[in-house]
């Protein structure tokens, strides 16, 4: 009898294991096969010409700086919208909300997370690109702005639920005491509350980088993909061309292991080391934070 | 991922429905522009006929006419004529290649229903395209930026306009699409953009044109005459931005091919052609 719970729980044990381990097998094996593909585009690429300015693959322009950059433009510009609003949402529901507010605003904001993102660009076609173009007189809507705006809401649920799990998870003392020594409900939140689940709400950020960087169709539909260099703060309002929407359109119809091909597997092998970089930052942050959280334990 | 998956499908792609026995095998090969009537026309053949099973390969013109004569298809797709060097790589393999025009392909320029312009001619238009105008004022227009459409590169037509309106058929010209070209994945976000935006043109296939934006009528030269994009005109050569799509066969046709060319003329399979945006043959 007990011989045989043992050996259930070996069994167990190593299934459970497995499935622990495959992961970690199929994000290397993913990653040996960019590589595989990707890294001879250095061979026939030079390293001048892949970091160029011009991005015209048909006509061997393959620089891929432009996309890059244009990435970089809406990812940031994305932030710019996700984090002032994920992060008073996830305030108002953890610190303000009363009990029915938070029970009817947590599922809608995990709903507005299931929308297919496809949805939301053609919804930016038909009303926020239009829109746009008269409201800020451009030539025309389908600008970086214009996705920035859709990977903002594509990135609030995640910056929403994961900072409100931070500021959940400081201790309701903190607040009591702050309460106590005279200061109002909003310095509570924006001196006590908030600095105390730093570590927590830099982490969501950096998923919602992680979840905006990667996206695709949003984008593809409304920023008007024209690979152009970014030039300041203007670069906002002008088309970009990202890495994400070049493999999307361009992969379809690339004959397997052209220069081309492999250029598109080097721009995705450049992807993966992005959210490789945000997911790293993310996790060393919520490392820190469990840190911190034994510091006050102790 | 997904578009590299449909990438395989398409490539590998045989319009092979459920053929009860099929008695004769087609291969079809060529022209990336063609590829999707080709497929269609495929599929829809093995339902009328279903002793045929046809496979049907894109890979481009240049790819589709050396299979051709190499003898390994039997049919080549091509959106170019073959050219003498090619006829005479046959004649050295023992057969004369036979030409049929199968379909039209015709570019509609397309503005916003506001925009004042009626007409354009290709140097005006390459220069649009090119980057060199920049302000509707300089073709005759209100003073507006020019916002320019194109499909992706990937797209037949962009290769086509590339090579017919910016370079002008000029083959040693290197120049390329004005970096600032927003490249869009489909013909309705073409439209969609075009009936919006007064400050915008673009170009799509005749057939893909929608009733709520504005056709130009192009001319070769400056100054005319200006032509309006239709089956009469394309199918009479006088609208400048039209070719004709071409099936190449190994020597006359006889039997199962033969069959197969001459029901692609037939209004059936010119249907067809019409729903996926070409322009069909008129029979003189």
């Amino acid at each position: 009898m007990n011989n045989q719970t043992t050996r259930r729980e070996f069994v167990i044990t190593w299934i459970i294991k497995l499935s622990g381990y495959s992961s970690i097998l199929f994000v290397s094996l993913i990653f040996f096969f960019l590589l595989r593909e990707g890294i001879p585009a250095l061979a026939n690429v030079s390293l001048g010409s892949l970091f160029s300015t011009r991005w015209y693959p048909i006509e061997n322009y393959f620089g891929i700086l432009p996309l890059i950059l244009g990435s970089l433009v809406v990812t940031l510009g994305a932030l710019l919208v996700s984090v002032p609003l994920g992060l008073a949402t996830a305030i108002y529901i953890s610190e303000v909300a009363t009990q029915w507010e938070k029970e009817v605003l947590k599922p809608l904001i995990e709903l507005l997370a299931g929308l297919p993102s496809v949805v939301l660009g053609f919804l930016g076609i038909l009303i926020l690109v239009p829109f746009l173009r008269h409201f800020l007189n451009l030539p025309t809507g389908l600008t970086a702005l214009a996705g920035s705006i859709l990977l903002g809401l594509i990135a609030i649920p995640t910056i929403v639920s994961i900072s409100e799990d931070a500021l959940n998870s400081v201790p309701q003392s903190y607040r009591e005491a702050s309460l106590a020594l005279g200061a109002t409900r909003w310095q509570t939140i924006w001196h006590s509350t908030l600095p105390a689940a730093r570590s927590g709400v830099l982490t969501a950020i950096m998923l919602g980088v992680g979840r905006a960087i990667g996206e695709t169709m949003a984008v593809m539909m409304v920023t008007g993909n024209a690979p152009v260099m970014p030039q300041g703060l203007q670069a906002l309002f002008q088309p970009a061309r990202t890495m994400t929407a070049t493999i999307a359109s361009e992969m379809g119809e690339v004959a397997t292991g052209s220069t081309h091909y492999q250029v598109l597997f080097f721009i995705g092998i450049v992807l993966f080391v992005f959210s490789l970089i945000v997911n790293i930052i993310a996790s060393s942050l919520s490392t820190q934070q469990r840190k911190r959280a034994e510091r006050l334990l102790s | 991922m997904i578009a590299l998956l449909a990438s395989c499908s398409q490539t590998g792609a045989s319009g092979s429905g459920t053929p009860a026995k099929p008695s004769a095998y087609i291969q079809n090969k060529g022209s990336d522009t063609m590829v999707n009537l080709a497929l269609a026309w495929a599929e829809r053949y093995q339902q009328v006929n279903a002793q045929v099973s046809l496979s049907v390969t894109g890979g481009g013109s240049g790819t589709g006419i050396t299979s051709l004569l190499n003898g390994t298809v039997d049919i080549a797709n091509a959106s170019r004529a073959i050219t003498p060097a090619e006829i005479q790589t046959a004649k050295t393999n023992g057969f004369v290649p036979v030409e049929f025009t199968v379909a039209r392909d015709a570019i509609a320029v397309i503005v916003n229903p506001e925009n004042p312009v009626k007409h354009l001619s290709l140097p005006q238009f390459s220069k649009i395209y090119r980057g060199e105008y920049n302000n509707w004022q300089e073709v005759g227009g209100e003073n507006r930026p020019i916002v320019r459409l194109s499909r992706e590169t990937n797209s037949g037509t962009h290769v086509y306009f590339l090579e017919t309106v910016i370079r002008l058929g000029n083959s040693k010209d290197k120049t390329i699409f004005s970096a600032d070209t927003l490249l869009l994945p489909s013909s309705e976000g073409i439209i969609a953009e075009l009936r919006d935006n007064p400050n915008a043109i673009g170009y799509d296939g005749l057939g893909y044109v929608t009733p709520d934006v504005k056709v130009i009528a192009v001319s070769q030269k400056d100054g005319g005459p200006y032509i309006m994009p239709s089956a009469a005109t394309v199918n009479d050569k006088t609208y400048p931005i039209a070719r004709d799509l071409y099936m190449y066969t190994h020597g006359q046709p006889a039997g199962a091919i033969k069959d197969y060319l001459n029901w692609i003329v037939s209004p059936e399979a010119q249907q067809i052609v019409t729903d996926l945006g070409f322009v069909p043959i008129v029979k003189k």
